[in-house]
């Protein structure tokens, strides 16, 4: 197995499942179970064991490599040299399990949904551009920007209609964006989480293809996972683009007064960072700007917020597969009782994933009177 | 699927019992070298009902259980040695309150000392307790039960010491509040003026009962904390350096530490101290004080303080101090043991030249580091030494050594801090036979059925 040289190393110490100041845990598979086989100490002594032949793959051993969100906070807290390597060790160790065939059902499910049809939702292809109809929005052709959706943006409800206002905020600023339509393809990051490195290369080289062909040279990302697979991981393959979050951009037009004067929004507002935006690539800065950016708007942080925040419990691909579960001690849920502590009326988000596992959250928890999750786009349109 | 599986998740429910090999796997064993022994279950329950329920059915059944806490004493004090049910007690984490002006904090028995820290520095800034070295997951209760030291051990003594009050569960099941805590809301005493029954649990390493919730005090913090490094080349130096430092009543903690490598430490003691104040006046009197206090060996060039780096000073103020924790990679293979004998100071240089002297003999890298315990009234002197755990040989050797120095410790008089099965062994072969006997009597009448952390503590 790759990294198998480092993974004994591991002391099972458990800065790991920390935040920096150590308030509380702040591994979402630890704070689920609450057994430490599901913290990234437990996971590298059993990967270790599995190396060493002392335990031998089972559904169990997978479950708990599956509920892995890679949110990455074990990776920012750990003390140890091989801190940066924790991600990737697990990643490989799934991918062990990947050839051996013995993955959590609903994890190969999603990956024959992924091959099959394109997208975890099994739903045709030439529904994809869907969305944008009825919108201003075009399709890409020489544009200065490639506004890319991704799978949740282009067929989840919530998705499309974070989309939808992304879009609208963009155009309606007169900046010169395209969509791909029913040309775009899933971005691959989780599926590389998941461990299925061939079939992310695949999916990969055949974007970096299309956006070459296109002449792509600068893409705008509705998801922060595909954020992190076009910043981080395309240009291993060969695909160098520059690459924005939309936050970022949204961000630099308030500053640009591309955006028109914004009213007052009389609101408290708590923000959560998305794993794969904050953690992953150190965007914090631009979505609290654009927020406090709104006349009227309160912005209060949680106790666990940027590098230590708290995962929605979506990421490394559980939003489809959902091994981590329900419950009350599942991950959103979590989250959404830290938001309410800070008095917020507004769950701010920037991440379609993030969106629908809060949403839910905050359905099952039975406080929508209380709070309600927006995204930042939304939020800035009401206050248009 | 067993009954007592079924009832288990019955009273925790499913997500957090197991008797999968994984967790099996997982919980047979800490980071130390230990032999490993499998339990038969593993719980994490949440609530101190739900214990009671646990050690009920457990001791109806006759079943072994071993609570847990972070498990990071490494000398095997959560390995079931009988098996049975291994209780995680993390998720018992809430800290119930915080009486400001008597100062003391209520937390459940799964609470850890980081997450005390940070609540402390969030809502009371002007609190502290006394935090170890050990990894911010160790857990409050657990440290208390093995007699753990920390930040503030040189000014108020034992961790244990500064426990206000305990609910535990006895091994029979029934819930029991020892201290103030018995007879009135406010959770300031373990023990005076009532008979002080604390001592049935701390230091008894869970084999007496469950501690489900305890008061700790919390003490000032002063706003400007700084260290300073006084070196020496001469050990037999450092129990008179150590006597005048704590004459001062100026210093907040004190740990000596020698290392061979890097070679800029190789014979060289290094007494850590650190002070603290309110205002820059007061840092700088005692300040003034300490240096003061050890003229004499600095007019004889016997020693003098190591200019500590601006750079350098986080890594000592920090709390717990990551820097230790690190030491367990510095053979790149992820282990660390130590025992931690307690001793009187004037051991220090022949327990110093003893572990230099058997890091030689087995070949091993080892770090010497002792904290004062009191006015100097006794010192954990940690026998460390760092392993590559995917080298066997590397760890028969530390296992060796290990023991070697603790022989060593145990003929100078000392006894043993966190001991390992064979340690308990030796000390009660060491025992005065009444000291024994009662031990037995207590272990009996609280453990009827000998079901709390058999193996440990066992005299037979």
């Amino acid at each position: 197995m790759e990294f198998e040289a480092i993974v004994h190393r591991c002391f099972r110490c458990g800065y790991c499942k920390f935040t920096e100041d150590y308030q509380d845990f702040n591994c979402p598979s630890y704070a689920k179970f609450g057994l430490d086989t599901y913290a990234a100490g437990g996971r590298m002594w059993l990967i270790n064991a599995w190396l060493n032949n002392e335990i031998k793959t089972s559904e169990h051993y997978a479950e708990i490599l599956y509920s892995c969100v890679t949110c990455g906070n074990c990776e920012k807290h750990c003390v140890f040299t091989f801190r940066d390597d924790l991600l990737n060790i697990f990643e490989a160790a799934k991918a062990e399990l990947v050839s051996e065939g013995l993955i959590p059902p609903p994890v190969r499910d999603y990956f024959k949904a992924i091959k099959v049809n394109g997208n975890p939702y099994k739903e045709p292809q030439d529904e994809r551009g869907k969305w944008a109809e009825g919108t201003d929005i075009q399709l890409y052709s020489d544009q200065e920007y490639l506004f890319y959706v991704g799978d949740v943006g282009s067929y989840d409800e919530r998705g499309k209609k974070m989309a939808k206002s992304v879009g609208r905020l963009l155009t309606e600023a007169g900046l010169s964006i395209g969509i791909l339509g029913n040309e775009e393809k899933s971005d691959g990051n989780d599926v590389k989480a998941l461990g299925e490195k061939w079939l992310f290369e695949q999916l990969a080289k055949d974007n970096i293809d299309i956006f070459k062909k296109k002449g792509v040279k600068k893409i705008i990302t509705l998801d922060p996972h595909a954020f992190n697979a076009f910043a981080q991981e395309y240009p291993k393959l060969g695909g160098n683009f520059e690459v924005w979050h939309y936050t970022q951009i949204l961000s630099m037009l308030i500053r640009e007064k591309k955006i028109p004067p914004l009213s007052a929004y009389k609101v408290k507002v708590t923000y959560h960072d998305p794993c794969y935006l904050g953690r992953h690539n150190g965007v914090y800065s631009a979505p609290r700007g654009v927020l406090k950016g709104i006349p009227g708007i309160e912005v209060i942080e949680m106790n666990r917020n940027r590098e230590n925040a708290f995962c929605c419990g979506g990421g490394g691909g559980n939003f489809f597969t959902d091994i981590l579960g329900v419950g009350e001690e599942s991950p959103s849920r979590i989250r959404v009782r830290e938001a309410l502590d800070t008095g917020a009326e507004v769950l701010a988000v920037a991440c379609p994933l993030c969106a629908k596992m809060l949403d839910d959250a905050v359905k099952a928890e039975g406080v929508e009177e209380r709070i309600t999750v927006r995204d930042v786009a939304d939020i800035i349109i009401t206050a248009m | 699927m067993s009954d007592i599986y079924k009832s288990l998740v019955e009273i925790a429910g499913e997500g957090h019992v197991s008797t999968q090999t994984e967790e099996l796997y997982f919980y047979a064993r800490d980071p130390g070298l230990m032999p490993t022994h499998k339990p038969d279950y593993v719980v994490a329950p949440k609530t101190t009902e739900e214990v009671q329920k646990i050690v009920k059915l457990a001791n109806k059944e006759k079943i072994p259980i071993v609570p847990m806490g972070a498990g990071m004493a490494l000398t095997g004090l959560i390995i079931p040695l009988k098996g049975g049910i291994v209780i995680d007690m993390k998720r018992m984490r809430k800290i119930v309150g915080v009486n400001e002006k008597a100062r003391h904090a209520i937390v459940e028995g799964g609470t850890s000392q980081g997450a005390l820290k940070a609540y402390l520095e969030r809502n009371y800034p002007n609190l502290r307790h006394s935090i170890p070295d050990a990894p911010p997951t160790v857990t409050i209760a657990a440290n208390v039960a093995i007699h753990g030291q920390g930040r503030l051990a040189q000014q108020y003594g034992f961790n244990s010491d500064m426990v206000s009050g305990l609910e535990v569960v006895l091994p029979t099941g029934e819930l029991c509040k020892i201290g103030s805590c018995s007879m009135s809301p406010d959770w300031f005493s373990k023990g005076p003026t009532l008979p002080d029954l604390s001592g049935l649990f701390l230091g008894w390493l869970g084999t007496t009962g469950i501690i489900t919730k305890l008061g700790l005090k919390l003490y000032p913090k002063k706003r400007m904390r700084d260290v300073e490094i006084f070196v020496t080349d001469r050990e037999d130096l450092v129990p008179d350096i150590l006597f005048n430092l704590t004459h001062t009543e100026m210093v907040e903690d004190i740990n000596i530490w020698f290392q061979a490598k890097p070679i800029m430490f190789t014979g060289n003691h290094h007494i850590t101290l650190y002070i603290t104040g309110d205002r820059d006046e007061e840092l700088e009197f005692k300040r003034k004080m300490v240096w003061d206090s050890l003229k004499e060996f600095r007019d004889r060039k016997d020693g003098g303080f190591m200019w500590v780096l601006p750079a350098m000073k986080p890594t000592f103020l920090d709390m717990p101090q990551k820097s230790i924790t690190t030491f367990a990679d510095v053979k790149k293979g992820g282990g660390f043991e130590y025992s931690g004998p307690i001793v009187l100071i004037e051991k220090y240089p022949m327990l110093a030249r003893n572990l230099e002297e058997v890091a030689n003999k087995y070949k091993l890298a080892y770090s010497g580091m002792a904290r004062v315990i009191g006015r100097g009234h006794a010192m954990m002197f940690a026998i460390a030494f760092t392993f590559n755990r995917a080298d066997p040989d590397m760890m028969q050797r530390v296992k060796k050594a290990g023991h070697e120095g603790i022989t060593f410790a145990f003929d100078h008089g000392g006894i043993p801090w966190k001991p390992t099965v064979e340690e308990q062994k030796m000390a009660m072969e060491r025992m005065d036979p009444n000291t024994l006997k009662l031990m037995k009597m207590v272990k009996e009448n609280l453990d009827p059925n000998g079901i709390m952390n058999p193996g440990n503590w066992e005299v037979n």
